[in-house]
């Protein structure tokens, strides 16, 4: 761990925030896209049975 | 060679996506951790910002991305007034929340940098302002698509707001050089040598923004495939319902 002085706070929230953010808006698209696939396949495959 | 415009194709598009997306996000996985690293753990202090210029790996890629993913929104949404092809629209949309996350990381270690620095969190400036001011937009855009239920009429109105917000993105990006005023310096990479940051900061800060640029990519990717997918649903459900 570097020497980050007095402005180890600033620093280090900065990265916890920004990392937190990048993580949240990561894990929300990949789960949404997990959810919009498989209900899709659920509603495609009703769909051709009903035809 | 392709034509550009097969990709208005939504099976094209997915399929593409579907290729593109372990690359693209391995890619951004791997410039993101070997940029951060490197510019965390391995550069030294500026010798007047200290430790805080460790900030700029998160800053200037984050806000570079909020900027140019805008343009990217407004590029997709004037397709989608001219050519009508829906997987632009869809992949504006999807881009939205990726921005706007862009746009808050610019601001939040924006704030937390400038308090040691000018002390300050905030400052009516001119970048900061018009910063905050895209941010707005960027909600606004979401908000809008979110209200309208009807796919076309949402993307017709929110390509219009997609123009007048491109204002701020511009704005965003030269309103140190128009006012020439605030406390927000110019640009930290320059033509000119004289503006531009040392080497040893230069070259992670280089490889973060890829890392940035390719992460805003595979999100859009993943994204616009989730929104092709549930326009395809809802048309679906519709016709169900019908039945």
């Amino acid at each position: 761990m570097p020497d980050l002085g007095k402005y180890a706070g600033s620093v280090l929230s900065a990265y916890a925030v920004s990392l937190l953010l990048l993580a949240v808006v990561i894990v929300v698209s990949v789960m949404r896209a997990r959810r919009v696939k498989r209900r899709m396949e659920e509603v495609e495959a009703r769909a051709k049975h009903a035809r | 060679m392709a034509s550009i415009w097969e990709y208005a194709n939504p099976r094209k598009f997915i399929a593409t996506a579907n290729r593109l997306l372990p690359w693209v996000g391995g890619l951004a996985c791997v410039a993101l951790l070997v940029g951060l690293i490197w510019g965390f753990f391995l550069t030294p202090d500026d010798y007047r910002q200290g430790s805080t210029v460790k900030i700029i790996y998160l800053h200037v890629p984050s806000a570079l991305m909020a900027i140019n993913g805008w343009f990217m929104m407004l590029v997709a949404s004037l397709i989608w007034l001219v050519r009508r092809h829906h997987v632009s629209a869809l992949a504006a949309r999807a881009a939205a929340p990726v921005g706007a996350v862009m746009t808050l990381i610019a601001l939040i270690t924006g704030a937390i940098w400038g308090q040691p620095m000018w002390g300050t969190w905030w400052a009516w400036d001119p970048r900061l302002t018009s910063f905050l001011i895209l941010f707005l937009f960027y909600l606004g855009y979401i908000a809008l698509w979110a209200a309208i239920e009807d796919d076309d009429t949402a993307a017709d109105l929110t390509s219009i707001l997609c123009i007048v917000g491109s204002v701020f993105a511009v704005l965003s990006r030269y309103a140190v050089d128009f006012w020439n005023q605030g406390l927000h310096q110019g640009a930290s990479l320059s033509m000119d040598r004289a503006d531009h940051v040392a080497n040893v900061f230069y070259f992670p800060l280089l490889v973060c923004m890829s890392g940035f640029v390719l992460l805003f990519v595979a999100l859009v990717l993943l994204r616009t495939q989730t929104e092709i997918r549930a326009r395809r649903m809802r048309a679906l459900l519709a016709r169900e319902r019908m039945a």
